[in-house]
């Protein structure tokens, strides 16, 4: 959302077969509707409090020593002269680690502070607790650690054989899928291609923050910037052997996401700090330390090869996907399930052979990031798509119409699709889309843009197209529940208000604006107020996977659900209506009151309201999926969503820099519950999708980050940003809470690989690694 | 931590004089990046900003005088007409803001190979004025910047002006950046066709440890341009981008390849000749 910011400046066109409003009553602002965030203004007015705003009085400021080193053994470590220094509170090391020393999302892997190894660049060793950030940061200085340098272990593919850098091993996740009788089959037509992605940052705006406050009883508050409450309420109570009940996360104003805050970062340093002096405190990293603060996306080499018949028909995919989990687990595990499941991208394959490992190195740890999987395998199978296309000598739409999955398919872990799946439709929308002039524009808009590098005879224009897949809500038999409680009661004025309270972490993709519109349309009650999310209720689960519409959303409703039944039940009560069976349904709630079907009379709801409130929490719970089997098949996944892309982009060759002229997209929405929040997410995630086909990586030399900055880890500008058209498919989903699919993933997904199909062709080049730096255009160009 | 916020050049030098090594801070757009990175722990700054003598720009007989807090802003906003290639130059700073406060003088005294007004100021053998505890002097701005972020500036003395003489014909500048905005220049040129000396002038910018003036290229090039024609054969024009790069000496690091800066000043080279040449063409016509 932060990111959509550059996206604004650009033109946007929706398509919608939009349904209209479907909120009961005349209720303003309710499902379907283009409601206002109610943190838009406070946002855009700069009141909006971010967690790196949090204060306490008598707060101490705390700070993280970091190893210099990739990879090293630590002799000894000393803190003495840290602790010397006047207004420096404690200094803690591993040995001050009460609970367990180890954390993790899926696997406790990783050490709060390292002791005797290190395994990236960055790995904390210590922190402080000062009266002022100046001290702290002396303080860290002033810790002495006697290192042994060790040879990084920097190559994913080297890592499968070599000598475990961590007592876990160096395989974290392997994982062959098995579908069909791919040993039995070859196609007439064979394509391969190896192909690489590099590490991508998610690149929010609000580095990491939060502010811990001991509560003098052995317990904590900690407001946090978190994706998801419960997991680093556990995380932290676990390291810090307190029950969970005494640790109280509360969500403090989240400058983005992206995946970014899956992970713990400081969450448990800052507690720890905070139970140890007894007093408030407060960290904020600052934008380098974010770099080595978080999980980054992994990077990956993949190695292909596509069959098909002559006539374009899909037979088998082999593939082999490495992917650089860095020094922890993090989420790898479901990162390369991910990447397997979807190897073969939105089409049916009969046959697929397909290996996936997720490796440990000590590179910077890698995990969440918008796409997750998908990303990596759809630059890759798009590509091949493309590369078959050529082979084929057919057009790459119509190839991928003839391949592409729809209801009842099954796709290569061998589960079918029961839900809507128009991948269709959405290539149709994307290849079908106005083209923009063939006119470059004026020269700020060649490639090149502010540089003035490029006149009108130097620009090649090329188009592409791709297609992606993935899935919503966790996988493999996760639990990935919501809660929510609902309240109705009359406000101070006397009008009924209603009250709703989740953990749902609003990382500014908007889940506050949709509470409130679901709450409104279920309850008929334009005045909805919204508690902090916080761990007094029960989990939402993550704010990733694009499943916070689909989980919260429903638990949100569903305790609308339960809060009207509970009225009609007092209403019935007091009037003596037998309610018991069929007879359930001569009661509504419809325009502010409690009717009788058949007889004339109606209860408002400031009466009903009159004598208590009415609350209920509601749990919701997805499909149950399973496990992947042996042969990596099952139904492991609860729904999938599909999107294509087509990029329109101007190429300077000679000089090999890019300008994304225009994206058009046909994405699978279901149903868009907020068309104005769905178009920002779409506009957003192809920012995300454009800057990892042409700038964003972190840049690597052994194990250490060379562009730790904005200024040199960059992100596209409002100059970068193409026109975006945009066709939202609106097929509701059965089994999703207003038949809504989550948005937030796809557009950054076959994005990216519609970009570089554009470069392609303006450039005739392969192209096989994105990002797409401009020596790689220029220089092969130039050798021509 | 101090602080010495002058009015004047005789204050500022005074400040000098108590501190001749006190941070020099004009518009802190390299300064303060560094400040918050921790690389730069100032103990002593003389905050220049107020200093009434370092204000603003004037022409006269035919010589630009630039005081050293010259903003690219007015450059860019107040001499498109006049000098475009430094007004191109200075659009492609950062970003408004950052155009707001960054200032010609900061961009000399920092000394950046990648600094984007010092291709041209290269190309317009710009002198140097400084001023301080020992006195006046002015100096080439090939001898003053000395290598990457190395200036011939003494202690005790801080940059005053930057003095070019005024040259008629076309002028042009071209980035690479790694984005289409605010990005550090990858590599950079300006080149300006001098119709008064008939000489092709150029300046290249992260091409080298500091600007890059490729002396033959130029002698070529001036020679190979039909003058009164505005013309080049287009052979002419690739030597002339072959012996731009050759005259380079690039570092590879993160944001580009040393092979590939070289041969992108060549492409630039190549191109702003080109346009030079159809500016002088469109002159005569």
């Amino acid at each position: 959302m932060v990111r959509g910011a550059s996206a604004a400046a650009t033109q946007t066109a929706t398509r919608a077969s939009t349904t209209g409003t479907i909120t009961r009553d005349g209720v303003r602002g309710g499902v379907g509707t283009n409601a206002d965030r109610p943190d838009g203004v406070p946002k855009v007015q700069g009141r909006f409090g971010f967690s790196s705003d949090a204060f306490a009085e008598g707060m101490l400021w705390g700070r993280t020593l970091r190893s210099p080193h990739p990879a090293a053994r630590i002799r000894s470590i000393d803190t003495s002269a840290a602790e010397e220094l006047e207004g420096v509170a404690v200094v803690l090391t591993a040995g001050d680690v009460p609970g367990t020393a180890t954390f993790g999302l899926e696997h406790p892997d990783q050490p709060v502070f390292a002791s005797d190894v290190v395994r990236y660049q960055g790995e904390p060793i210590a922190a402080v607790a000062a009266v002022h950030p100046e001290i702290a940061w002396r303080a860290v200085q002033a810790i002495e650690v006697d290192y042994e340098e060790l040879d990084p272990l920097v190559d994913a593919e080297a890592a499968i054989d070599a000598e475990p850098i961590h007592p876990d091993g160096n395989v974290v996740r392997h994982i062959e899928v098995v579908h069909g009788t791919p040993d039995d089959v070859t196609g007439e037509v064979v394509v391969e291609g190896t192909y690489e992605v590099g590490m991508q940052d998610q690149a929010f705006m609000g580095p990491e923050s939060g502010l811990a406050i001991p509560d003098g009883e052995g317990g904590v508050d900690l407001y946090i910037s978190t994706q998801w409450l419960h997991v680093d309420r556990d995380q932290v109570a676990a390291c810090l052997d307190l029950p969970a009940e005494q640790v109280r996360v509360t969500l403090s104003g989240v400058g983005g996401a992206f995946g970014a805050r899956e992970d713990v970062s400081l969450q448990v340093h800052v507690c720890l700090l905070a139970l140890r002096t007894g007093r408030p405190v407060k960290m904020v990293y600052s934008r380098e330390e974010s770099f080595f603060g978080h999980v980054h996306r992994h990077p990956a080499r993949m190695h292909y090869r596509t069959h098909a018949d002559r006539d374009g028909t899909l037979v088998k995919v082999e593939a082999r996907l490495i992917f650089d989990g860095g020094a922890y687990a993090s989420s790898s595990t479901a990162v390369i399930s991910n990447a397997c499941s979807f190897a073969a991208g939105p089409y049916r394959v009969p046959n697929a052979h397909v290996q996936g490992w997720a490796m440990r190195t000590n590179n910077p740890p890698c995990g969440a990031m918008r796409g997750f999987g998908s990303v990596q395998v759809c630059f890759a199978h798009e590509a091949q798509m493309d590369k078959l296309a050529a082979e084929l000598g057919v057009d790459p739409v119509e190839l991928r119409l003839h391949n592409a999955l729809e209801t009842g398919d099954r796709i290569i872990t061998g589960q079918r699709i029961s839900g809507v799946a128009p991948v269709r439709e959405c290539i149709e929308a994307a290849a079908g889309a106005p083209l923009p002039d063939d006119d470059l524009g004026e020269p700020l808009q060649f490639p090149g843009g502010t540089g003035r590098t490029a006149d009108r005879g130097d620009v090649r224009r090329g188009v592409g197209l791709a297609v992606s897949v993935k899935n919503l809500m966790y996988s493999e038999g996760f639990d990935d529940f919501s809660t929510a409680a609902v309240r109705l009661e009359l406000g101070a004025d006397g009008d009924p208000t209603a009250t709703v309270h989740t953990a749902a972490a609003e990382v500014g993709q908007g889940f506050v604006t949709l509470a409130q519109q679901i709450v409104r349309t279920e309850l008929g009650i334009e005045r909805v107020h919204l508690r902090a999310a916080d761990t007094s209720i029960g989990s939402a689960g993550s704010t990733s996977a694009s499943r916070q519409t689909w989980m919260s959303g429903g638990a949100v409703k569903g305790a609308c659900e339960q809060v009207r039944e509970r009225l009609l039940e007092r209403v019935a009560e007091a009037r003596n209506v037998d309610l018991a069976g069929a007879r359930r349904e001569v009661l509504s709630l419809r325009d502010g009151a409690i009717r009788h079907v058949d007889e004339h009379w109606s209860v408002p709801l400031t009466d009903a309201l009159v004598d208590a409130p009415v609350e209920e929490t509601y749990e919701h719970h997805h499909v149950k999926t399973d496990p992947f089997d042996e042969h990596g098949q099952g139904d492991a996944h609860v729904s999938f969503v599909f999107a294509a892309h087509r990029a329109v982009v101007d190429v300077d060759p000679g000089l090999g820099l890019v300008r994304v002229r225009q994206i058009s997209t046909g994405q699978d929405v279901g149903r868009a519950l907020n068309p104005r929040a769905v178009v920002g997410q779409i506009e957003g995630g192809i920012a995300q999708g454009v800057g990892l086909a042409v700038m964003e990586e972190i840049l690597l030399s052994d194990g250490r980050i060379r562009n730790p900055s904005f200024t040199d880890y960059l992100i596209p500008t409002a100059l970068d940003m193409p026109e975006v058209d945009i066709t939202l498919i609106e097929q509701p989903e059965p089994g999703a809470p207003f038949g809504a699919k989550g948005v937030g993933e796809p557009p950054t997904i076959s994005s990216t690989p519609a970009v570089v199909a554009a470069i392609r062709a303006a450039t005739g080049l392969d192209l096989d690694r994105v990002p797409v730096r401009p020596d790689d255009i220029a220089l092969a160009h130039a050798d021509a | 931590m101090t602080v010495v916020r002058p009015r004047s050049l005789s204050e500022a030098i005074d400040a000098l004089s108590d501190a001749p090594d006190a941070d020099l801070l004009a518009g802190g757009t390299d300064f303060m990046v560094e400040v918050n990175f921790g690389h730069r722990r100032p103990q002593r700054i003389i905050a220049l900003r107020r200093v009434e003598e370092l204000q603003g720009w004037r022409r006269d007989n035919g010589v630009f005088d630039f005081g050293a807090l010259v903003t690219y802003r007015q450059i860019e906003h107040e001499l498109a007409d006049e000098l475009p290639a430094f007004a191109g130059a200075s659009r492609t700073v950062g970003s408004p803001q950052i155009r707001n406060a960054g200032t010609v003088g900061g961009n000399v005294g920092t000394a950046s190979p990648a600094g984007d007004a010092l291709p041209l100021l290269t190309a317009l053998d710009a002198q140097v004025v400084c001023d301080g505890v020992d006195g006046r002097r002015t100096l080439p701005l090939l001898e003053f910047i000395t290598g990457p972020k190395q200036t011939a500036r003494r202690e005790g003395e801080l940059i005053v002006r930057i003095r070019f003489d005024r040259c008629s014909g076309p002028q042009h500048f071209l980035k690479i950046g790694p984005r289409n905005a605010m990005a550090i220049s990858t590599a950079c040129l300006a080149l300006v066709a001098d119709t008064d000396a008939r000489r092709v002038r150029v300046g290249s910018g992260s091409a080298g440890p500091r600007p890059m003036r490729p002396d033959e290229a130029e002698a070529f090039a001036s020679e190979a341009v039909d003058w009164d024609t505005g013309d080049i054969a287009s052979d002419d024009l690739d030597t002339f981008a072959e012996m731009v790069a050759g005259a380079t000496a690039p570092i590879s690091d993160h944001r580009g390849t040393a092979e590939y800066r070289s041969y992108a000043i060549g492409v630039l080279a190549r191109r702003a000749l080109r346009r030079a040449v159809a500016d002088l063409a469109g002159a005569t016509s």
